[in-house]
């Protein structure tokens, strides 16, 4: 992502600092994570202290500061997952692609992160590829489930 | 000019002042943490409470950020508020038993005990050390960082920021910087020394020698009253 990318960004919200989460938000969907110099330049267009822009970047979960990998999985952890069975499911997905929670493979393949709560308590365990919707899992549906990728 | 209730008298105050300003011109003193004059308030810290309304609608409110308004109803010193201070007041001690600010207000308050998680903390989110640097100091260069529990202070990308100019401002006025004095229980969660200290030069002469003029508050030349006490009660 270069400069003038993110210049067009900056104009197409008018260069105001009130539409900071939605710019990073196209910065991050473009980029696929927010790199500290267009960070910096951004913090410098817009006027505002880059100590500004990075409470941003950091409060939301939506926003990464690491470059994340081409597919981001989100392992469900909340009550009703965990009751079934999540963290086997992670503990098996960890082992498989050889990282811990939070993590990105060294081919910048996947990413891995922990919900609480997908709001789809019934089809737990539950395993979000992307926007594809893995339920019922357990640790044999693993490696099939990450072939597919 | 308008005019507010408060503590039952009516009184003028300038309208754009906040509760803590009017109290403050009225002489009613209302304790503050993350509040400064220089600085714009925050409302973090929860210590400047105050009730606002009448009755059962009453509700507790941060003076230093509620601004008055015709015929705002405002107690300082209700039940409530002084429960609910203490409450804060034992909350941050919990967080940073370490602080000479936060021991001095619970011993300014009678917190005599902590039933929380003692967590140690070198910071209680105040956040001063972010405004003086940002309106004073023209620094910018820290900020907020994270949220919930991982929430702290920090530069950009937790790395030696090019726009600190190491003036030092966020240290001199951070409340958990300075540390508290040590008493003769310095490990303890609460120390309440001022409660319960005595300086010893009162055994020999009328008024307090104490040339550092802090009345024996850094606990060098100190007993425990409740020592004291106990060897006179032994003795009769
Ligand atoms: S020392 Fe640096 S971070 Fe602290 S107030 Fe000064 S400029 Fe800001
Ligand atoms: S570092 Fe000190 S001044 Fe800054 S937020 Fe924490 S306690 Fe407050
Ligand atoms: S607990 Fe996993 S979807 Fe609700
Ligand atoms: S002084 Fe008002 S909330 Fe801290």
């Amino acid at each position: 992502m270069d400069f003038d990318r993110v210049d067009k960004i900056l104009k197409a919200y008018g260069m105001k600092e009130t539409h900071l989460v939605s710019i990073l938000l196209d910065i991050q969907t473009e980029a696929n994570f927010l790199p500290r110099e267009i960070l910096s330049y951004v913090a410098k267009k817009l006027g505002i202290p880059l100590s500004q822009v990075c409470r941003f970047a950091t409060f939301y979960k939506a926003f990464s500061l690491k470059p994340r990998g081409r597919h981001v999985i989100k392992t469900c952890l909340g009550t009703a997952c965990h009751v079934r069975g999540a963290v086997k499911v992670l503990q098996t997905i960890e082992r498989e692609l050889g990282i811990r929670d939070g993590d990105t493979t060294r081919d910048f393949k996947f990413t891995l992160e922990t919900v609480n709560c997908l709001g789809a308590c019934a089809l737990g365990p539950l395993v979000v590829i992307d926007n594809d919707y893995y339920g019922q899992m357990n640790t044999t549906k693993v490696p099939k489930m990450l072939k597919d990728y | 000019m308008i005019t507010i209730r408060l503590n039952g008298a009516d009184v003028k105050v300038e309208e754009g002042w906040t509760i803590l300003e009017a109290c403050k011109f009225y002489g009613i003193a209302i304790p503050t943490l993350c509040y400064n004059e220089g600085l714009s308030p925050y409302g973090g810290c929860r210590l400047c409470l105050v009730e606002i309304g009448e009755g059962h609608r009453a509700k507790l409110a941060s003076s230093c950020t509620y601004p008055v308004e015709e015929g705002l109803a405002v107690h300082t010193d209700t039940k409530r508020v002084i429960e609910t201070r203490k409450m804060m007041i034992e909350l941050m001690l919990s967080i940073s038993p370490n602080s000479k600010v936060i021991q001095d207000l619970a011993s300014k308050f009678g917190v005599t005990k902590v039933r929380f998680k003692i967590r140690n903390e070198e910071c209680i989110l105040c956040g001063l050390c972010v405004r003086m640097c940002r309106e004073q100091m023209d620094g910018k260069a820290i900020g907020f960082q994270k949220r919930g529990y991982k929430r702290k202070i920090s530069t950009p990308f937790d790395i030696r920021s090019e726009e600190c100019r190491l003036c030092g401002g966020c240290i001199y006025i951070c409340p958990a910087c300075q540390l508290r004095c040590q008493g003769p229980e310095a490990d303890t969660a609460v120390c309440n020394a001022c409660l319960t200290m005595d300086p010893t030069c009162l055994d020999h002469y009328d008024e307090l020698q104490c040339w550092m003029y802090d009345a024996g508050r850094c606990g060098t030349c100190v007993r425990e009253k409740i020592e004291k006490e106990k060897t006179v009660s032994s003795k009769s």
